[in-house]
């Protein structure tokens, strides 16, 4: 699942929140967004039904896995074994605040635990998301393995003080089965919505069965079937539904662009029509009602992909890497290493002091005190974010020629172990085209799709890259900023067409890069330099770089030479 | 356990092939799996080393000594005995440190005794089994290079904290990404044996099946495996007799030059791909009870043994399977 996930109704949280207690673990849980005192209310709701444990975003893997508590081994002399928190959590539910700061290993551990074969060795994960901005989110390979996804931005605490939760399940076997004919109908909108998971099949398969447990039936009718496709389905949409053929009334707004590959099966089956009972084209059109707007916009834009995730997300610093430092005090945990030369240094000199008088024990005695553990400076990863001019007064061929340079950079990327970032600014505003990645599918990808023509929202673009830059900044990476323009911004942050305007807010844009101690180049792509790029590159304290006949290659040897 | 069975898998045939040909064959060099999230790429190799017969061990050895091999681990071990234990299957996790990963001082008896005593770590517990690494495009890359090393000889050297030890460490490493979320260096992507790109069934049938098949085993988890029973047996049986086949399997001149050509062709880097794709055919000869590998089965072993080793052409966007196919085309008409 890509973008923010959907933010059903209230009343579709509640239901979600009531088929999670139902069974914790075989839903595997839910995905709150939007921090309020709705999502405080759900929580505490749900923990007056189940056992809850929170598990803060900073737990080290030896907390996480357990093994031997070496600090208190140290002190007892013998060794004192501690169960790990996976361990400790199964069968309870899991609440993980501030889920978008989940490291990928520690998300790479979770999704492990909640993997295990026998649904009691499980638990349940309630990812408490508090992202503010777009490219933040928990790691795809957790979400993925959660059932429901809710925004609870706005809604009412009242609808979960209240509401009823079930008694959990015994057996699996409790749960009504959908019918042949209900699982073609959800499989035709997992199809036209573009749903690839396996997971997100069975998801819908048990939530549609729920859905009429928790209704006191024991078939699963049409509405079951309705409250899956919106409730598992439509969040993870990657395209909208092709129009049904014979529908006379307007599609939902916008218009649904036709899927982007071919489409074997047509939703509007004359076969269908008589075998009864669920109707797929209501369904797809119920699910894609219940598409969240954030998600819509991205897909109508072409934004979403399969698979499209967080990518790398955030990388905290390599304990294990870079330049060896002094060694400090501190136990062997998070990846640390023992330093174990000098933890005997530090031992030794005390020896005499800690013999305990009549006690014969060999060996050194060692305290907790003593420990130390290695240190080194790691470089962090950096991440070049390319904001290209695609307005009209930058001539065509210099787009071509900053797409080949950013696929130039990209193949070294292994190399250089350097991320790509691509910002594009044309007609009235500017847009993240290519969120931080490695990946030179994603990034070709991105170029082929960008467009040029139109103003030159100079100004909007700057702060785009500015935000994305200090957000890059404050996760641990260094990014360096490549802005490609010839300066001459005529679209004013608030989108109107005056250069006065439009100039002036450029460089209160340019200076909030500096003042964010952002390094950067400015490359002036005008055929005939002039003052303005080289007035932006002033305000944003960054290198100015004529290049009037910059080609792909030059540019990604200059930035090359950069970074 | 009642994990998934490996037969009930919907669909997914090359990811399938590729890990049956990896069992008849572990020097073939390890699976790389590409899709996306949710096709079904741990459950497949969960399921397979699930059904494999369990192998026979030193009893009590933490390196998991084969019989013939008894005393050659570090410790050493020293029973007469053996014991039988299930093929071990290895998850990696992603945020696993190197000490996890090869093993480790024992630190708690390093510390309160002074003994140098070796702590194995997962490599030396997927001896002889499966090592899986999930997202391995997001593992630190001196990790990967360290297990593909180890993958390739069989054997793992640790020289650390004054440490010198050697173990077997032979097993199949299967990987999994998504090309979307970062790339995984060409030189390491290279040094797996075979590739293959998993895609969830975009057939109506094949999802309605999935659905139910994921709903039988939710709700019966013991007699849906019962029921898929005897079909994994009869996959356990062609790998119990391809193994035993795969010595025999004589590989006429003609088809290696064959191999040759088809990897000149779509301009295939290195040599390795020449000697997997023979590897590759020789396995699926003896998986399919042939006598003598034929051109049928390089061609049919070519995708998932090249395509992951074609040369990377920024501008050009054919997918690495239609060269492939191309390449055959034009080489054997």
């Amino acid at each position: 699942m890509t973008a923010p996930p959907a933010p059903p109704a209230a009343e579709d949280a509640a239901l979600a929140l009531r088929a999670f207690a139902l069974w914790p673990a075989g839903f595997g849980g839910l995905w709150l967004r939007g921090p309020g005192p709705a999502r405080d209310a759900l929580v505490e709701r749900l923990g007056s039904a189940v056992r809850l444990r929170r598990m803060p975003a900073h737990i080290d893997s030896e907390r996480l896995h357990g093994g031997i508590d070496l600090a208190s081994s140290l002190a007892a002399g013998r060794s004192v074994a501690r169960t790990g928190f996976l361990d400790e959590a199964r069968g309870s539910v899991v609440v993980a605040p501030l889920a978008e700061r989940i490291t990928p290993a520690l998300a790479g551990s979770v999704a492990q635990a909640l993997d295990q074969a026998e649904p009691a060795a499980r638990f349940g994960l309630v990812l408490l998301d508090d992202a503010a901005e777009r490219d933040e989110a928990p790691p795809p390979s957790l979400t993925e393995r959660l059932a429901f996804a809710c925004d609870l931005g706005e809604a009412s605490p009242a609808g979960f003080t209240q509401a009823d939760l079930p008694e959990p399940i015994t057996s699996p076997a409790e749960i009504p089965a959908c019918s042949a004919e209900g699982l073609e109908a959800l499989a035709m909108v997992s199809l036209a919505l573009g749903v690839d998971s396996g997971r997100a099949l069975r998801f819908a398969a048990l939530t549609a069965g729920a859905s009429a447990h928790l209704a006191g039936r024991k078939v699963v009718n049409e509405s079951d079937l309705a409250v899956a496709a919106r409730l598992v389905l439509a969040p993870r949409a990657t395209r909208l539904p092709p129009p049904p053929p014979d529908s006379e009334e307007a599609p939902p707004p916008p218009p649904p662009p036709p899927p982007p590959e071919g489409e074997p099966d047509n939703p509007g089956d004359e076969n269908r029509e008589d075998s009864g009972t669920p109707d797929p084209d209501q369904l797809i059109e119920a699910a894609a009602a219940a598409i969240p707007p954030g998600l819509l916009e991205a897909i109508a834009a072409g934004r979403t992909r399969r698979g499209s995730g967080s990518g790398g997300g955030a990388r905290h610093l390599s304990p294990l890497r870079g330049r060896p430092l002094a060694a400090r005090q501190g136990l062997p945990r998070g990846g640390a290493r023992l330093a174990l030369i000098d933890t005997l240094r530090a031992a030794v000199p005390w020896q005499a002091l800690r013999r305990e008088p009549g006690v014969t024990r060999s060996g050194l005695r060692i305290m907790k005190d003593d420990v130390r553990v290695r240190r080194y400076e790691a470089r962090s990863a950096s991440v070049t974010i390319f904001a290209v001019d695609a307005s009209g007064s930058a001539a065509f061929a210099r787009l071509a020629e900053a797409k080949g340079a950013v696929e130039l950079l990209l193949a070294q990327a292994y190399v250089k172990r350097t991320e790509v970032a691509l910002v594009a600014f044309r007609g009235s505003e500017a847009q993240l085209l290519l969120p931080p990645t490695r990946s030179l599918t994603r990034a070709r990808r991105a170029l082929t799709e960008l467009p040029g023509g139109g103003g030159t929202p100079l100004a909007s673009g700057l702060s785009l890259v500015c935000t994305l830059g200090t957000g890059l900044l404050r996760r641990g990476y260094t990014p360096l900023l490549v802005v490609l323009t010839d300066g001459r911004g005529n679209i004013a942050l608030d989108g109107s067409t005056n250069r006065a305007a439009a100039t002036e807010d450029a460089a209160k844009a340019a200076r909030a890069i500096a003042a964010a101690r952002l390094s950067g180049v400015v490359i002036d792509i005008s055929p005939r330099p002039r003052p303005e790029a080289a007035a932006i590159a002033a305000a944003m304290q960054a290198r100015y770089l004529p290049l009037p006949q910059a080609s792909a290659k030059t540019l990604s040897k200059v930035i090359g030479a950069l970074t | 356990m009642n994990r998934f069975p490996f037969s009930a898998i919907v669909a997914q045939d090359e990811m399938k092939q590729a890990l049956l040909l990896a069992a008849v064959d572990p020097a073939i060099g390890g699976v790389m799996v590409f899709g996306d999230r949710g096709t079904g790429k741990s459950t497949a190799a969960r399921a397979l080393a699930a059904i494999l017969p369990p192998i026979t061990a030193v009893e009590g050895c933490r390196f998991g000594c084969a019989p013939q091999d008894a005393g050659t681990c570090p410790d050493p071990c020293t029973s007469k005995r053996t014991a039988k234990r299930a093929v071990p299957f290895v998850d990696l996790p992603l945020g696993a440190t190197e000490d996890r990963v090869i093993g480790a001082l024992d630190l708690e008896r390093a510390l309160r005794s002074g003994e140098k005593r070796f702590e194995p770590g997962l490599l030396a517990k997927a001896h002889r089994g499966f090592l899986y690494i999930d997202e391995i495009n997001l593992l630190e890359d001196h990790l990967v290079d360290l297990l593909l090393d180890v993958a390739a000889s069989g054997e793992n050297l640790v020289e650390r904290e004054g440490l010198s030890v050697r173990h077997k460490a032979k097993f199949v490493l299967i990987g999994s990404g998504n090309p979307e979320e970062g790339e995984l260096r060409p030189q390491l992507l290279d040094r797996f044996g075979l590739s293959v790109e998993v895609r969830t069934p975009q057939t109506l049938d094949a999802r309605v099946e999935i659905m139910r098949r994921c709903a039988s085993h939710e709700r019966d988890a013991a007699a849906f495996c019962e029921e898929w029973a005897p079909a994994d047996a009869k996959i356990v049986r062609r790998i119990a007799r391809g193994r035993a086949r795969l010595p025999e399997v004589e590989t006429p001149d003609e088809v290696l030059y064959d191999a040759s050509r088809l990897c000149m062709a779509c301009r295939a880097d290195g040599l390795r791909g020449e000697l997997t794709l023979m590897r590759a055919a020789r396995a699926l000869a003896a998986l399919e009870g042939a006598k003598t590998v034929q051109r049928k089965h390089v061609i049919a072993v070519a995708p998932m043994a090249l395509r992951h080793r074609l040369r990377r052409d920024v501008l050009d966007e054919t997918g690495s399977t239609t060269r492939i196919e191309r390449a055959v085309v034009e080489v054997f008409g």
